[in-house]
């Protein structure tokens, strides 16, 4: 191209360089974007559209519900203020003296009163739970003729006349505690030509009674002092769990099971047992045993003591057991500071326990005869004789009060057999169970909420239970019954009332006027007049026994051996259908909604049994010609060569929750030796079959291995020397040198100016019994799920028991660790939600729904949570729980969600805690709803809190103190005086001076206010 | 004008014309549907239906649908999330980072990248709102909304806060992105169309004209969103590991998390756009534009994605003995001997091992097997989370709370929901939207045609 000096201006613009031509010289397009402004149009339209929409939502009507308050209100019944009525639980002979929380008149939450000298404020499950079935749906609504529902005056009239033309007439019941009752039943006895009374108990102690006969004269139960003995040897006694009176036991047990610097000595506890019970997971030295050496064993130990007293010893076939020696040397180095007890129920073996307990001294200190207690007054003989009669129609009529045989008496079958052979059938039973619907009449009691009665458990003891609500159905109390048919129109009330009267008011000095004496006395619920114990001297001859046992029970024994047992929830079946106790977890194997076999470790070895998340296979159990099929669950602890299985399941007309769960065991007991054998030592067989099944377990995982992050303990000996024994104290390096976790933080750390609420549980008071586990799920409407949930590992508990079986000795490798030892240490720690102050779950949440209070505590917002679950993955305790379906008023769960879905079920809601919708996480609140009462009290009587003011309902109902609530701020209160929590101001993170306290999983420093106790071992050294 | 080098390969082979470009591309737009594409949408509508029940059921019944428990709170849902949004990761990085460093290869594959790389967000996306209790209330109550609960605030100290914004954001960038992309070839298609086509191509194009100016601001705004997008690929997936790393749970509080995760999600995504171009450009037969070296490129990147990730994996192990902390290392042991060993050898088999085949040139240039471990690339990819989210949780501190997750229907009716509604938009946008950018790939026309060329 041609060089060309011309320059082409684009326009005048460029010639002239005018400013704004040179400011966009080098852009392409030099104009910008243009813009709209102000208002067009389509603005006009979108907000008017908005508008509309908006206004269109706001019109919409929220449903109007309401609440009608009182026209007239009822003296003492104040909207959402609590009233609270002593009482007593009792069925048959298990009793307990309780406090009843009502609100609005509805009775919702049962706690122990602790002016009982025998419960002494303890609960146990079973009593906990006994509130819901106040509200069951199954009891009947109307007495019942020949399955037609009727009036009561018909019903009266056709008894009356048709009972006295029955010939003779037995009445069948459960162990009863109650003077009035017996009186009123007398009367009624007298009007029907001396009508005869059979006792028999679900869960016999006629081998105690019987061997008391023998041995003192007098067919009793004794009182037993588990708090004043130094060394406790227990023959298959659960006695913290279920054995006669397990609240009372495990109140005095924990007494001496208390530890710390000042007292740096605990009772010596001794298990020889074939089944791990609750009690053998407690014992220090722990030897399982077969059955069919069981007596044999408590011959040695007499033998044993014998030669140390210089007494004649008996003979009896050797036994090689483990710490028998052992255990005779220490009682006999604790004479009259010992006790020894044993569960069986063979009354030869009894009479040599009270032989042994004759030679220690222990008569008349810690086992006292001379105050009797009635918790069991059955009579196996006599209710064999009964049978026998009825089967074979020698019984006129019969009446059953508040008794189920035909389920739960050994041999129900024939009793079912024999109703029909009677004139007349009656019962009084509350539902229509398995007894009660094969008879003409049912005349339905009241439920124990809602009748007046008096209870006299103990020799000097006696308690009241009041009406907490009016009768929900048209029932009428037994005792009134009994009374009308014997034509004594007295109401029960009065007759109770001048039955006291005339017996206790007489014979008491203090108070002047009856009045006075009957509203004290129910104020308090219980009456005591406590006597002095006493030694019994005994005339037993222990040779006779002797030789009784020692042709019955066998130091080797080849066959396969049943030791039926029951379990700390369902206890004897009577409540079974009350689904918390059923999805409650049993302290040992940790299953719900299910018995099952347990067999040893070495059996399901040999077996190939494998279980894995609950799977399992079932096994064929043959007992002379009865045979069931029930799942296998390997238990560790279990002696070999024998088998357990739990009674209270297997009930066919209980109720919709329990009918169908599990198997009867009852129908494998016999009675050949003239009482009632829970051990089965011969013609047993077991048979793995193929079948599978799944057993719900909310633990799966039994080991803790070994991480003493999770689990600190120290033998008694390593504690006297040290009382940081057992502790791990975990170190973090920071310039220069190891610190405590918690002086380490990337958080500024609360200030608590106020309370500063925590709780101190001690692990070596814990005994694992899962009172506090229905206690919170009472207090907190905390759902059921039903089995297949729990297998989907759904439980919803909020506080549940942590069971660790220790690993075998020497074991290092993940794989050995995760094995449970033959025969375990266990272990329980009660496990909730730790409420940390550095929480890891209130920093993930997206929307603030938990959040932390000025109090302490950790809280949960349920109405703002969204339900990420991140909190849940992130929480190191794994405490929160998610509601994966909406369980209340859910078809799919009123089945065995019945607190939350019928109408009725629902009374017993806690009105101060929010039934969780679906969708969203909860936990462990510390029960702010009892803070915030107990505050508010407080406040309106113008001064401070003070400790003791509020409790949480697991620390209520434990029955052995293991769980301390409080406020770390106060000096003065028990959990700072626990911890020795000096004066630190408003600090969240307290330094504690106690030695056995510490944090689970300190090292993460997420610096929880709920603090653990080392477990102590009373054992010489370190030995599994 | 641009030279061509002579040792460089030309990117789009064939001898292709421009108008050969607007030909090629436009003509599955403008043809019939094929019967593999209606196959292939009637089996995604299938799939997208089938796990529609399970996804109705989760909803109307609740989150107890899955297999979830008190001791596992996420599994499949956050597993197919993470998974998700990992492979969304390989089309911003394509289409974005390339784009910034010049790479012109990344052309003829950007579009159908970035349209996989919404789709995976949009799968990804669901899991975070329908895994919630609540989803009624958490999809808005999640952001940072005024309110009158009071003063109500989110909790911006969360993780799961921070995905809310780091998704959202990806979200809508990518979308911009892709879409800005998309309008010039809208109008290439307008203008070809008759009718009512022509009416809805040119609604979607916006009324481009075509004008210098027009294309000017079109290439500042993809100028600027590719420098938005960038450090969206890093930071998504960084953020997304932040859930875990966090946390206090052995196995998932790991301050190795941001780099492994982002490494992971780019090695994902690779192999999700492979298997999805090798499949598109068969059926399209588009070889010429998406040919065999983008193929080994891609694979490239799979190779160092993969090491890295596994490079990781080892790192962690010894990590959690180095630590001391007891709970740290059996979290690892766990993992490969533990009740989920299968999970974790499945996950190192599939991650770490097969992408070193691609060491091979053999392998690399072959179609077919780079389809093949594409494939297992992903499946890897999946059991990875599976690994980090279920095996950590499963067992953590306290053994007493250890359990184990089995899926039921409806964790597999939702997942294969998501691969429904994957592929059926991905199947609509390859047939209605041109799954190759025109009008990029005729700026590289020129320089790498060979008919240009001679």
């Amino acid at each position: 191209m041609k060089e060309n000096k011309k320059t082409y201006w684009k326009g005048l613009e460029e010639l002239t360089n005018e400013e704004s031509f040179v400011k966009n010289a080098d852009r392409e397009f030099p104009e910008g974007p243009s813009n709209l402004d102000g208002s067009s149009r389509r603005d006009f339209l979108k907000l008017m559209g908005f508008s509309l929409a908006a206004a269109s939502l706001a019109a919409c009507e929220a449903p109007v519900r309401k609440a009608i308050p009182y026209v007239n209100k009822p003296v003492d019944i104040n909207p959402s203020i609590p009233n609270y009525y002593a009482s007593t639980f009792a069925s048959g002979g298990d009793y307990a003296s309780i406090v009843v929380k009502t609100r609005e008149g509805r009775p919702i939450k049962i706690d122990g009163n602790d002016l009982s000298p025998i419960s002494q404020g303890g609960v146990s499950a079973i009593v906990e739970a006994s509130v819901l079935s106040l509200y069951d749906k199954q009891r009947l609504s109307d007495p019942m003729m020949n399955g037609e529902k009727v009036e009561w005056a018909a019903l009266d009239a056709e008894i009356k006349s048709k009972l006295m033309a029955a010939g003779n007439v037995k009445i069948v019941t459960n162990t009863i505690l109650s003077p009035s009752t017996e009186k009123a039943l007398d009367a009624f006895a007298a009007a029907f030509g001396d009508a005869e009374v059979i006792t028999y108990d679900a869960v016999s102690s006629y081998g105690i009674t019987k061997g008391a006969e023998t041995s003192y004269g007098e067919a009793i139960l004794p009182t037993y002092h588990f708090d004043k003995a130094s060394v406790i040897v227990s023959f298959g006694a659960d006695f913290l769990g279920t054995w006669i009176s397990p609240i009372e036991f495990a109140k005095q047990y924990s007494k001496g099971r208390k530890i710390s610097k000042d007292k740096p000595y605990m009772s010596r506890h001794f298990q020889f047992e074939s089944n791990l019970s609750l009690t053998g997971a407690n014992a220090d030295y722990r030897t399982p045993i077969r059955a069919s050496q069981s007596g044999l064993a408590v011959l040695a130990l007499y033998n044993a003591i014998a030669k140390k007293a210089g007494a004649s010893t008996v003979t009896g076939a050797a036994v090689e057991i483990d710490y028998l020696d052992k255990a005779a040397n220490e009682l006999w180095a604790n004479r009259g500071k010992s006790l020894v007890v044993s569960g069986s129920n063979d009354p030869n073996v009894q009479i040599v326990i009270n032989a042994i307990n004759d030679l220690l001294g222990n008569n008349g200190s810690t086992v006292d005869f001379s105050t009797p207690s009635y918790f069991r007054k059955g009579d196996d003989s006599k209710m064999n004789q009964f049978t026998a009669d009825l089967k074979a129609g020698r019984v006129g009529g019969v009446i059953f009060y508040n008794c189920n045989p035909v389920y739960d008496y050994v041999k129900g079958a024939d009793i079912a057999e024999g109703v029909s052979k009677a004139k007349v059938s009656l019962a009084t039973n509350a539902t229509l169970d398995e007894t009660a619907s094969l008879c003409q009449y049912v005349a339905p009691d009241h439920h124990f909420l809602e009748s007046w009665n008096d209870f006299n458990p103990r020799k000097g003891h006696y308690s009241l239970s009041q009406p907490t609500i009016s009768p929900l159905f048209n029932t009428r109390q037994a005792q009134e019954s009994f009374l009308i048919w014997a034509g004594n129109d007295t109401n029960y009330y009065d007759f109770l009332q001048d039955n006291w009267r005339t017996t206790l008011f007489e014979s008491q000095l203090e108070i002047s006027g009856f009045q006075e004496f009957w509203d004290r006395s129910l104020f308090n619920g219980v009456y005591a007049m406590p006597s002095e114990p006493t030694a019994l001297s005994g005339a037993a001859d222990v040779s006779a026994a002797a030789s009784a046992i020692a042709r019955v029970y066998k130091a080797e024994n080849s066959s396969d051996e049943l030791v039926v047992y029951t379990k700390v929830g369902i206890g004897n079946g009577t409540f079974a259908n009350n689904p918390w106790l059923q999805e409650m977890s049993d302290p040992i194997s940790k299953a719900t909604w299910d018995n099952y076999l347990t067999v040893s470790q070495s059996w399901a070895a040999d077996n190939g049994v494998k279980m894995f998340e609950g799977a399992t296979r079932k096994a064929r159990i043959t007992v002379g010609e009865k045979s069931v099929l029930v799942p296998v669950l390997v238990q560790p602890g279990q002696a070999k060569g024998t088998f357990g299985l739990a009674l209270g399941y297997g009930r066919t007309k209980a109720g919709r929750v329990a009918n169908g769960v599990g198997v009867n065991a009852y129908e494998l007991l016999n009675n050949a030796n003239g009482f009632t054998a829970f051990e089965l030592t011969e013609g047993v067989s077991i048979q793995l079959t193929d079948d599978t099944y799944k057993i719900a377990q909310t633990q799966t995982h039994q080991t803790y291995m070994g991480r003493d992050f999770v689990i600190q303990e120290a033998t008694l000996g390593e504690y006297k020397e040290n009382p940081s024994a057992g502790r791990d104290f975990p170190k973090v390096y920071k310039d220069g040198e190891f610190v405590k976790p918690s002086k380490i933080s990337l958080w500024k750390g609360h200030k608590y100016s106020q309370h500063h609420w925590g709780l101190a549980i001690d692990m070596n008071s814990c005994i694992g019994c899962g009172a506090c586990t229905i206690a919170c799920q009472v207090e907190n409407n905390v759902s059921v799920v039903g089995k297949q949930e729990v297998l989907n590992r759904r439980e919803m508990a909020w506080i549940r028991i942590d069971r660790y079986y220790s690993s075998p000795e020497g074991a290092s490798s993940n794989k050995e660790l995760e094995q449970a030892a033959d025969n375990p240490e266990v272990i329980f720690q009660p496990m909730m939600c730790q409420h940390c102050n550095n929480a890891p779950c209130e920093t993930v949440c997206p929307v603030a729904a938990t959040t932390h209070s000025s109090e302490g505590l950790n809280q949960m917002t349920y109405n703002r949570c969204i339900g990420t679950r991140y909190c849940a993955n992130n929480c190191p305790y794994k405490v929160r729980r998610f509601n994966w379906f909406k369980y209340h008023d859910n078809k799919e769960f009123a089945a065995v969600n019945v607190a939350q879905n019928d109408d009725l079920g629902k009374m017993v809601l806690n009105p101060d805690v929010t039934v969780r919708a679906r969708g969203v996480i909860e936990k462990c609140s510390m029960c702010v709803q009892r803070i915030q009462a107990g505050k508010l009290t407080a406040k309106k009587e113008g001064r401070k809190v003070e400790d003791g003011d509020i409790n949480t309902a697991c620390a209520t109902a434990c029955p052995t103190d293991a769980i301390v609530f409080g406020d770390m701020n106060n000096p003065e209160s028990k959990i700072t005086k626990l911890l020795q929590i000096e004066d630190q101001g408003d600090a969240a993170s307290k330094e504690v001076n106690e030695e056995r306290a510490y944090h689970v999983l300190e090292y993460l420093n997420v610096n929880p206010n709920v603090w653990y106790f080392t477990k102590i071992r009373n054992k010489d050294k370190s030995e599994a | 004008m641009q030279v061509t080098s002579s040792v460089r390969e030309p990117l789009i082979t064939g001898g292709k014309t421009l108008k050969d470009v607007t030909h090629d591309i436009s003509r599955q737009v403008e043809g019939k549907p094929s019967i593999g594409w209606l196959l292939g949408l009637l089996v995604s509508v299938g799939a997208l239906v089938l796990g529609g029940i399970a996804l109705g059921a989760t909803l109307w019944e609740g989150i107890g649908m899955w297999g979830l428990n008190k001791t596992i709170g996420w599994a499949w849902d956050i597993t197919n999330f993470v998974w998700w949004v990992g492979i969304g990761h390989a089309g911003t990085l394509i289409s974005a980072v390339l784009l910034l460093f010049r790479q012109k290869w990344r052309m003829a594959i950007n579009r159908a990248a970035e349209a996989m790389t919404i789709f995976a967000v949009i799968c990804a996306a669901m899991f975070p709102i329908i895994h919630m209790g609540r989803p009624w209330l958490g999809a808005y109550w999640a952001l940072p909304l005024p309110n009158t609960f009071g003063s109500l605030w989110v909790n911006f100290n969360s993780p799961l806060l921070w995905d809310v914004f780091a998704i959202s954001t990806y979200f809508s960038v990518s979308l911009v992105f892709w879409y800005i992309g998309l309008i010039p070839d809208f109008a290439t298609i307008r203008d070809r169309a008759t009718g009512i086509r022509k009416s809805i191509y040119g609604a979607l194009a916006f009324g481009w004209d075509g004008a210098a100016k027009t294309w000017s601001r079109y290439e500042s705004v993809a100028l600027i969103l590719a420098g938005l997008a960038t450090p969206l690929v890093l930071s998504v997936h960084t953020i997304v590991s932040f859930d875990f790393a966090t946390s206090v749970i052995p196995g998932w509080h790991t301050t190795i998390f941001p780099p492994y995760f982002v490494a992971g999600a780019i090695f994902s995504g690779f192999a999700m756009v492979l298997t999805l171009m090798i499949i598109t450009r068969k059926v399209f037969k588009l070889e010429d534009y998406i040919t065999i070296g983008h193929i080994e490129l891609m694979n490239i990147v799979i190779i160092i994605t993969g090491s890295i990730v596994g490079i990781a994996y080892i790192t962690e192990f010894f990590m959690a003995w180095y630590s001391g902390v007891e709970a740290e290392q059996y979290a690892f042991i766990n993992r490969a001997f533990g009740p989920y060993w299968w999970a974790y050898w499945a996950m190192m088999t599939c991650n770490v091992i097969s992408p070193q085949l691609f060491w091979f040139k053999r392998i690399r240039t072959s179609v077919a097997l780079t389809f093949l471990l594409s494939l297992v690339v992903n499946i890897g990819m999946w059991f990875e989370r599976f690994v980090i989210i279920v095996t950590s949780l499963h067992r953590d501190f306290l053994p007493s709370s250890w359990a184990m997750f089995y899926p039921t229907w409806a964790d597999i009716g939702v997942y294969l929901f998501t691969f429904g509604l994957f592929f059926t938009l991905f199947l609509l946008f390859a047939k209605f939207f041109p799954v190759i950018n025109m009008a990029e790939v005729k700026s590289i026309v020129k320089s790498s045609s060979e008919k240009v060329n001679k």
